[in-house]
Parts: structure tokens; sequence; C-alpha cells
């Protein structure tokens, strides 16, 4: 074994004097290269996360999802169902929510909450009927009513909008999903 | 002499870490952190410690790294025709990929099960499935060849296999799509609820030649079979198999299979089915599937068509079918290492359950029922649950062990393995990988002795790991150590096709066995040529048999004539080599098939249908010897109504005429 771990010094210090570069592409400490977030693709359609970061309306959604390390798994090939609250449907929460939820030991409530805003699958329209129930990542489930042609979900939250995504689809919603307490 | 070259490089080696240290001490210190490359590093000349059996996937074959350094060694033809090795183009191969369906030159092969006695691998076969049209392969670890192939009858899908019992006394096959059959089969597919039907199948594996045989099939209500895994030590004689669409969806299932809280993980007493098949309890159906063996004697296979198999009904036999409740849509089914725990992976679910083997004896016993599924009993969540990984990711699919006590759950939403703790249940660690991982392996993670050191990750996803290559991206593995705390990514390695299952296994319970060539003596191929002096060329109508020898750098014969058009030319190749690693190729122009790769010591038989007339070509495609490039021939193709006589020669000046 020391035969191998001389081997490998002499290259890497032999490539650490001679090419800095090179030493960067073939050092065994991994940096931590970020997720499929962190994929450079301007070509492909915009995945639910990179629209969601392009829409004035969810920079509180998006802080959220960075709060709870949720960019990565969003940006994951899904597909999702996202139903995702406006800054207004935030600023409806009593005050001080979302400041509190953010902090770093709501982590795991913070999460729940946002998993409850995500089914795995692609839920259009077309395919939900009145009263359908959704089971949610968190585990928890919602309902679905169907008016016409607008989207009501547990009762008093309205899809108010509709963005088809790489990974799957946002609802667009007026409030924020509220987790049934366990 | 070793000791010097150690010395020397010992010498260098301190040498360049000084000039390093002194040139850039900050480049020093992360490469003493790391040793990342070092674990991964396997100098040349030297053997990687695992061998890595991997599916293909989508490819339909199965391929051979070496651990931990990610190097190929070999893809394994399974189920998908491979020119390269004449692998369903040369006459006897063809037979390895019939069906009931006629010849199927492609499948999906997700699976790997390796051999095991008493649970500890034995490294005599692997088995692979057919996910597409249903089938079981073999291969023989000494050859790393297929050696059979075993068509599944009363199956709409085989993904629910290959997973072995702890001798491999069986392997099963689950449907993944529940279909109507037994006669009834011309209905509506909306009728599923009331016509479709699931079956699992145990497959008999013969002690000492690895025959399979389907020893019986036990009819199941129309779910989707989706994993597997046998019980082993205290629950060896059970097996365990993951269900999901409890709700018998027919369309849409990215909706309509996702509605239930939870489906089912289904246990089936597999001793308790043997006894209903000695008491006559099992019933003949008529079915129709095939059965293929390879002999490494007579270096051909034959395929049988079969019509029959025995079938169990749960509904009327009691005591050997129970469903226990797992959340949404469970997708991995693995038992730890002592045969206690069973985890079930709800790829929608928010938590991972973890059954107790002791507590499914216990509530059987208790009759603790929660309902009865289409006739089966279903057990009681809570009666049955050891306990619950309480949000351990997002999309948890399949789960391996080592020998410490502690279980790697792979998650592709959340693109992640997770260590967690058997016994209290409680998350350890997590990695990310890069990107969506599917399963994973430990080596000897599904058995009753994991060897540790490894989990690898098989990505389904690579997008920016490596440069790219158009539209279609390479799928990949990671390799990451174990054996301290943490999880380490040690090495990433592309993959061929997409890999899903995947074992490995210690080098040393393979490589002593590794065949080297085929003993000529022992090749009882009909058209083998054993010497040159036995080399010929035969008309029988409008067939022409070459027997054809090879061996450095010549065939006999090389000057063939007398070929009409119409004619169906077989040449049968034997490879007159009795030396390791020198096989030789045989291509001729215009075939419409392949080539053939021709082992040390066999035989191969490659069909020719010359379209026109005219001399061609043919020549040996392995480059064998230095004289690789001299090794070729000609063949004279002539008009049907010619009188031009078959010849044939070497080295002659003169063709002679025919015997």
């Amino acid at each position: 074994m020391k035969f191998n771990i001389f081997l490998i010094s002499l290259l890497i210090f032999q490539l650490s004097c001679n090419n800095p570069q090179s030493q960067q592409n073939i050092s065994p400490e991994f940096e931590h290269k970020g997720g499929q977030e962190a994929v450079q693709d301007d070509e492909s359609q915009k995945d639910i996360v990179k629209i969601a970061v392009g829409s004035a309306n969810h920079t509180t959604l998006v802080a959220a999802l960075k709060a709870a390390d949720y960019v990565d798994d969003i940006s994951n090939a899904g597909p999702f169902t996202v139903f995702a609250p406006t800054n207004d449907a935030f600023g409806k929460l009593p005050a001080g929510t979302v400041e509190n939820l953010v902090k770093p030991e709501q982590k795991a409530a913070l999460q729940n909450i946002l998993e409850y805003h995500v089914a795995v699958g692609t839920y259009r329209q077309d395919y939900l009927t009145d009263g359908q129930t959704i089971g949610m990542a968190n585990g928890g489930n919602i309902t679905v009513r169907l008016n016409g042609d607008k989207i009501i979900v547990n009762d008093n939250i309205n899809v108010i909008a509709t963005i088809p995504a790489s990974n799957g689809l946002i609802y667009v919603v007026d409030g924020v999903l509220l987790p049934a307490s366990k | 002499m070793k000791s010097i070259i150690f010395k020397s490089i010992f010498g260098v080696g301190i040498l360049f870490m000084l000039i390093a240290t002194a040139c850039k001490p900050k480049g020093m210190q992360t490469a003493v952190q790391g040793d990342a490359a070092v674990k991964a590093y396997v100098p040349p000349g030297q053997y990687d410690e695992f061998y890595n059996i991997v599916s293909g996937g989508f490819s339909g074959q199965m391929s051979v790294y070496g651990i931990p350094s990610g190097r190929l060694f070999r893809v394994i033809p399974v189920f998908s025709v491979d020119p390269e090795k004449s692998w369903g183009f040369s006459e006897e191969t063809k037979p390895m990929l019939n069906t009931s369906h006629g010849f199927v030159p492609w499948d999906d092969l997700h699976h790997i099960a390796l051999s095991t006695t008493d649970g500890i691998h034995d490294g005599r076969w692997a088995f692979g499935n057919a996910n597409n049209t249903p089938r079981i392969a073999r291969i023989d670890m000494t050859t790393f060849r297929t050696n059979e192939i075993l068509e599944i009858p009363n199956s709409g899908g085989n993904h629910s296999s290959p997973f072995i019992t702890e001798n491999t006394e069986y392997v099963v096959a689950g449907t993944r799509f529940s279909i109507p059959m037994d006669g009834k089969v011309d209905v509506p597919i909306n009728s599923y609820k009331e016509n479709f039907k699931g079956t699992v199948s145990f497959i008999s594996v013969d002690k000492n030649n690895g025959t399979m045989n389907i020893a019986f099939q036990i009819l199941l209500p129309g779910v989707n079979f989706d994993l597997a895994r046998a019980g082993k030590g205290k629950s060896h004689g059970w097996f365990f198999f993951s269900c999901y669409n409890s709700e018998q969806a027919n369309t849409l299932l990215e909706v309509n299979a996702s509605q239930k809280d939870k489906d089912f993980i289904m246990a089936i007493n597999w001793k308790k089915a043997e006894e209903y098949v000695t008491a006559g309890k099992a019933v003949k159906k008529t079915v129709r599937y095939a059965h293929n063996i390879y002999d490494e004697n007579s270096h051909s296979a034959t395929s049988e068509i079969k019509n029959e198999v025995l079938v169990l009904d749960p509904k009327e036999l009691p005591g050997m079918v129970y469903f226990m409740p797992c959340p949404k849509s469970p997708h991995g089914c693995d038992t730890d290492p002592t045969g206690e725990y069973i985890v079930g992976s709800g790829k929608l679910a928010a938590v991972i359950p973890v059954f107790s083997f002791t507590k499914i004896l216990a509530a059987i016993d208790q009759k603790n029922f929660d309902s009865e599924y289409d006739g089966i009993p279903v057990l009681k969540y809570d009666a049955v649950l050891h306990g619950e990984v309480l949000k351990p990711g997002l999309g948890p699919l399949h789960t391996e062990f080592d020998d410490n006590g502690f279980a790697y759950t792979s998650f592709f939403v959340s693109s992640e393995i997770v260590k967690w703790k058997i016994s209290d249940l409680t998350v350890v660690d997590r990695v990310p990988t890069y990107y969506s991982i599917g399963h994973l392996c430990v080596p000897g993670g599904p058995t009753k002795k994991p060897w540790g050191k490894y989990v690898i990750a098989y990505n389904k996803i690579t997008k920016d790991r490596y440069l790219p290559t158009g539209p279609e991206l390479t799928q990949s593995a990671q390799l990451y150590s174990i054996d301290g705390d943490k999880m380490k990514l040690l090495l990433d390695f592309p993959t061929i096709g997409e890999p899903h299952y995947a074992e490995a296994i210690p080098a040393e319970l393979i490589k002593p066995k590794s065949v080297k060539i085929f003993k000529l003596e022992e090749n009882k191929h009909p058209y083998a040529t054993l010497g040159e002096k036995q080399a010929k060329v035969e008309r029988k109508g409008n067939d022409v048999h070459v027997y054809m020898s090879s061996i450095r750098s010549h065939f006999v014969p090389d000057n063939i004539e007398g070929i009409k058009m119409g004619d169906h030319v077989y040449f049968h190749v034997t490879n007159l080599e009795q030396d390791w690693d020198v096989p030789h190729g045989f291509a001729v122009k215009g075939a419409n098939n392949a080539e053939l790769l021709i082992m040390p010591g066999e035989t191969q038989t490659l069909l020719w249908e010359p379209n026109r007339t005219g001399v061609f070509p043919m020549y040996c495609t392995d480059f064998c010897s230095a004289l690789h490039q001299e090794m070729q021939g000609y063949i004279r193709v002539s008009p049907a109504s010619s009188n031009v006589p078959l010849t044939f020669s070497t080295g002659a000046k003169m063709p002679q005429t025919e015997q």
C-alpha cells in the first residue's frame, strides 16, 4: 500500500509544482460541486427552480427553498407538481412567521412546510378530479376542488397561474399550505 | 529487486514531497488531507479487489468492472445481440435468444443476483432478468458467458427478478405488469380489476450444474410486483416482494397508482408452497415458454419449447401469502444480513418502514389482520413494524447493508445515499450523488456476509459530470468508501447502458476458477475441425459446409471455389489454438450478420448468403499474431448454372478438386 501512496504522492506533488491547473483537476479532495441546480444549461427548458428564481413574485419561496436546502431536490428530474405561494401569500402569514422559519434551528419545520407544497408526479389540471387527494412529499395529503376552470386547494387556497416546467408543473397559489401538525 | 525499486520510489517520493512542500505548501496540504485517489488507485498490472457485476439496463447486457478502480473488463452479452461477439448471430448462439415470440434480439436487463451458499457468495453464477420479454439468464462465472435463458410464462414483464434464496435453491420472477391469463386473454384493457392477474415464479436451480426449471408459480392479485428479496438466516424459507398499484389502475399510473397511502410488501412462505406442491395442490396450466441452454462442450445452444407450469392459488391454499401495508408505492424491498429486518422503500413515502420478521411471524400466529386484499390476509402495519426511519430524504429507492449494522438507502429525488442504523433507525450520515441515484451496491450487501468497504451509486443522470457527447450522455457509477464513520466519494466512472442493480464480489472467489481455454479434445461440436487435415468443404444441396480451422496465422482452407448463387454457406470455424488469450476472428465480405470471435478450442459458425458473383475476401478480425494481417483468404462465387467445381485449399499452388 505504501507503494501506491508514494506513487500517488509523486504524481500529485510533481503536478502541484509544475502545473497548478492540473493539480486542481486530480486533487483527491473534492469540492462540493453543488447538485443539479448548479448545472450550466441555458438551452433546455427551464426547470421549476429556475422559473421560481426568475420570478419577482417568488423571492420569499426561493429564499425558503435555499434555507431548507431544497433547491437541489427540486432541480431533480422529478417530475414534480409544486404549489408555489407568491410573496403576497407568504405575507398573509402572521408577522414574523417567515423570518422565524428560515432560521437554521427551524430547518426541519421549514422543510416540512415546503415538502407539503411538492407532489412527486405531474398533476396536470385535466388529470385532476373534484375532491381528489394528492399525497405530498412530507407524507401529508392535500385536497383539490375544481370549480369550473379554477383549482382550489385545501378549501381556501386558489391556484392563480399554471406554469409548465421541464421537470413538472408549477401551480402558483395565493396562500401558503400549512400541513396538519402531527 | 522489488525491494530496491520500492526503496528508490519511496526515496523519490520523499524527495518530491520535500520539493513540493518547498514550492507549494498549500497544494501539499490539500493532497495530504485527501486519500481518495489513493483508495481508488490500482497500479498498472495489479488487480482490483472486487469484481463488480453490473446490469446494463436497456443495453440488455451485463458488464464487469473492477472495484475500486472502476475499470471495465468485459461486457457479457445476455439478452441483446452483440455482433462483436457474434451473440445471436452465430448459428450456435441464435437459439439462446429464442422465445415463445420467436427470436427476440433485445431486452432490458435490470437486476443481478450472484449465487450464494448458506447466504454467502459462492462465485458460481450470476443471474439477470429480462424485463420486457420475461426471461431469466444464468451466466457461468468461470467463462463469463450466458449459459442458460429461461422464459417466464404468465408474466407481463419480469422486473421483480432474479433474486435468489439463501442456497440458490430458487431464483424468483415476479411480474411487473399484471395481465389477463389462463386462456381468457383477449379482454378490454379497462377490465383490469376483473381479469388481470399477477404471478411470481419460483425457479429451481440445480445444485450441480445450475440448470433452471420453473418449480411453481403463485397466482396473485393484479398489482405491479416491483422488487424482491429472500429471507435469510431466521427468515430463510420466506420471500418478500414489493407491490405497487394496489389501486389496480390500467392507465396514467403516474397519478392513478399514487392514490393510496399504502401499498404492500408481500411475504411468501415458500417452504409452505413447496409442501402444497408436494401434496399435489398445484394446478397444471398450459402455457408456452422457451428454455435455452448453451453447452460448452458442443459449443452450441439448444432451445426447447415447454408447455406446462404448476400454479398455486393462495386463495385456496392458506398460510402461504400475506400482505403487509407499506407506504406509497414501495420500490426496494431489502432484507438485512440477519434476516430479521425487511426494509421497504416507498418511492413517494416520507419515511422508510422497517419490518420485523419476528413480529411478522407473531402477527400471523395471532391472526393480527387488518383486512383482506383479494382474498389474501393483510397484516396490521403496526403489528409487523420494527419502526420507521423518519424524514430520511426524498424518494427512497433501495437499501444495501454493511456488516456493522448499518443500512445505506438511495434517494432518487434528493440525489443522495443516506446511512442509517438498523437498531435505532437513526440517520448517521448522508452524501450527495451526481445525479439522481437509482440502485446502489455494497459488496456482499444483499448476503448474510457483506464484504463492506465501499458503496457504489448507480446514477441515472450525469448532465455536466463528464465531457458532453451530444444529447445522449453516459450513465455513471460513483464509488464511496464506507470504512470510516463518514462516507467519502472516491471515484466517478461511466457505465454501459443504464445500470440498475449490481453486485460486487471478492475477486478471489472468481479469479482462480476462470477458464483460459476450451480443450480441443473436449470439443463435441458436430462441425468441429480438430486438425488442419480435417478441414473440408461439403455441399448438401444448396447448403455448403466449410469445416475451417484457424491457427496463427492462417485459415484452412483459405481458397474456396465452386460456391454458387443461392447457396447457404456455413463457415464452421474451429480455433485450433490451445493458448490463453489467443482468440481468432472471422469475417467475410458482405455478410449480413456479424463476425465470429472464436475462443481457443472453440467452434463457431457464420452463415453467409452471397448476393452476387465474384471473389470475396475473408480475414481474421482479432489481432492474433505478428502475421495477423496475413491471415486471410478468398471465396469465389459463381452463377447458379456454372460448372466451377467445389474446391478448397491452403498453400497449394493450384486448388485441389473435391475428393
